[in-house]
């Protein structure tokens, strides 16, 4: 019998072998977020000033960054799908590990891809200086990389969830594409929610655990976020362990059919 | 201790108000190949999935090695091997990929695991192909794959489901010669299921057969084909009549009966004996005899006599599904 530390390491190296194997997948995963970088950071922020008068592309860069998590994140549930499609969740399922190992590993191997594919961005933007070299040291890059595994956390485990109610692909994509824009675009990811921002979407805002990803990222990295940084920090973890939480019962429900 | 390998009680599997599996219950004794045969959906997957853990039970009992099922899964699962009858690797990883993840979920390690993985790869001659993706793979070299990852961790008890399903005859072969020699070798307990009687007859020690949820019959194949009274014998003649009623005079066989007004069938025990003695009859009573068959009964003849529907009905193209329905009714 496997321990449970070798069943996350097993399902997590599935993951990342899986990952490096489908090189398409490596170059789009990284390209989109560059791609939104060039043209909405560039474009818009030719006509949008922000209070303060700091560049936008570098208020943006921590949003990308976040973008990157959350797609990676929660369009990973998909593996689930196919695994139950191709027959490997049996595979999974009738080996004696621990069913909290499994969720444990999946959400290992996500979070590390969804990582990955984040750093790539980082290291892009500091290359192209829309982040000042200045502001990459030890502590702000320990705490963005804690916020980094704090998001991919909490989406992969939606993703989980969602993949563990549908049998099929396009449902999933269905539902994700429904959920991921407004958590993207009220997460202050690409425009800051302020107190003139209209009211329902402030109360939206307020509980889409990206806004305060982002804005840990964007406090640690640029010392400008809106609120104070253990506060987002805090309420990131919790919001993390509740969904890995959720995430595993939704998963032992899934596979007790 | 238990001395069985497996012990199945009045056990249940419904879906809904569908009964799958019907108060089956059979043992199975240590090394032992034990076969469940059966039409499409009688319910061999399901039995299996209960006792490999896979889904829950309805009512009944079934342990492994003396482990409930239900409350003792993790003692069930590190104890058995599953090959399941659809496909369940992972295509984008290699051949030994897939089989280095299943020797970690099973806590194989190191050296051990190194081993194990080069021994079952030599053993269904997959070596060569051991480092291409699986997607590559035909479907005869997959389902050795999964055969080969089933025993990987040396498991005591091995479920095959219905093995070389859509393989070709040769496959088919060297995948019958890996399980007995897996059997001889390892002492390993098997289950498996299908619906190839030739595949059943030719592995199984003992053999239950499975018809709409119920096991309606179980012993070896040699008994379950005696029980239809032995060798039927055929005589082709113009005067099946005449022949018939020299042979029952005679108390010949255990049946005597015309078929098709120009043959007589005959059922006796031992018909390769008894074939020459028929013939002399028949020339002393100066009736022609234009040939003579001799024909084992088969596990599907039984099958038949115990459903009155042929096994394979639903199966293959509609020519033959037509042919042995027919065959079925004779
Ligand atoms: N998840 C399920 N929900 C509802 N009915 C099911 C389910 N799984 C199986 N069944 C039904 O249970 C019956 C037995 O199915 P099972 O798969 O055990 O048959 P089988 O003997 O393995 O057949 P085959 O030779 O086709 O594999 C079938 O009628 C099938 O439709
Ligand atoms: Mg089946």
């Amino acid at each position: 019998m496997a321990s449970t530390i070798d069943t996350i390491y097993a399902l997590w190296l599935r993951e990342i072998k899986r990952y490096l194997k489908s090189k398409s997948r490596v170059v789009g995963s990284g390209g989109q977020p560059l791609i939104w970088l060039a043209l909405f950071g560039v474009g818009f922020g030719s006509v949008f000033t922000l209070a303060g008068g700091a560049s936008y592309l570098t208020f943006m860069a921590p949003g990308i960054m976040g973008m990157t998590l959350l797609f990676s994140s929660i369009f990973s549930g998909v593996n689930v799908i196919w695994d139950k499609q191709f027959g490997f969740m049996k595979e999974i399922l009738v080996a004696p590990v621990s069913r909290v190992g499994i969720v444990l590993g999946k959400i290992a191997g996500s979070a590390s891809i969804a990582m990955m594919n984040t750093i790539i961005v980082l290291i892009i933007i500091v290359i192209f200086g829309v982040l000042p070299l200045s502001h990459i040291t030890v502590p702000s890059v320990v705490l963005t990389l804690i916020f980094m595994a704090l998001i991919s956390f909490v989406f992969i485990s939606i993703g989980l969830l969602i993949a563990s109610t549908v049998n099929n692909v396009e449902g999933f994509q269905v539902i994700i594409n429904f959920l991921v824009m407004p958590l993207f675009f009220l997460s202050g990811a690409i425009f800051p929610i302020t107190s003139k921002t209209p009211i329902w979407m402030q109360a939206i805002s307020v509980i889409d655990p990206l806004r305060y990803g982002v804005d840990g990222m964007r406090s640690a990295l640029l010392g400008t976020g809106g609120s104070v940084i253990y506060l987002d920090l805090a309420i990131m973890f919790v919001v993390a362990v509740a969904f890995v939480l959720v995430a595993d019962w939704a998963f032992k429900r899934m596979q007790a059919k | 201790m238990p001395d069985s390998a497996i012990a199945v009680k009045g056990l249940v599997k419904k879906y809904g108000n569908f009964t799958a599996v019907d108060k089956v219950s059979f043992n199975v004794g240590e090394g032992e190949i034990f076969g469940l045969l059966g039409p499409n959906g009688a319910g061999k997957t399901t039995t299996i999935s209960v006792l490999s853990t896979i889904i829950s039970l309805t009512s009944g009992s079934a342990a492994v090695f003396g482990n409930d099922v239900d409350r003792n899964r993790d003692a069930v699962r590190s104890m058995i091997g599953m090959v399941f009858q659809d496909p369940s690797l992972d295509d984008e990883l290699t051949g030994r990929e897939n089989l280095d993840l299943h020797a970690r979920f099973y806590g194989v390690k190191g050296e051990e695991k190194k081993r194990a993985i080069g021994e079952v790869l030599k053993l269904v001659e997959l070596g060569a192909y051991a480092d291409k993706q699986v997607r590559s793979y035909s479907g005869g070299m997959k389902r050795r794959l999964e055969i080969a990852r089933g025993f990987i961790h040396k498991p005591r008890l091995l479920f095959l489901d219905e093995p070389t399903i859509g393989l070709d005859p040769q496959t088919r072969r060297k995948i019958w010669d890996y399980i007995k020699m897996l059997n001889e070798r390892e002492r390993l307990t098997i289950i498996i299921t299908t619906h190839y009687m030739e595949e059943a007859d030719e592995l199984c020690d003992r053999i239950g057969i499975i018809d709409h949820g119920k096991i309606i019959a179980l012993n070896t194949p040699e008994k379950l084909k005696d029980s239809l009274g032995g060798d039927v014998i055929r005589i082709g003649t113009p005067a099946p009549g005449k022949l018939a009623s020299i042979l029952k005079k005679r108390k010949f066989g255990m049946r005597v009966k015309e078929y098709g007004g120009d043959a007589v069938e005959i059922t006796v025990r031992d018909g390769s004996a008894l074939l020459p003695r028929i013939i002399a009859l028949a020339e002393k009573g100066k009736i022609d005899v234009e040939y003579s068959t001799i024909k084992r009964p088969t596990l599907e003849d039984v099958f038949i006599s115990l459903t009155g529907k042929a096994i394979r009905e639903e199966e293959g193209d509609a020519n033959t599904a037509m042919m042995r329905r027919f065959m079925g009714r004779r």
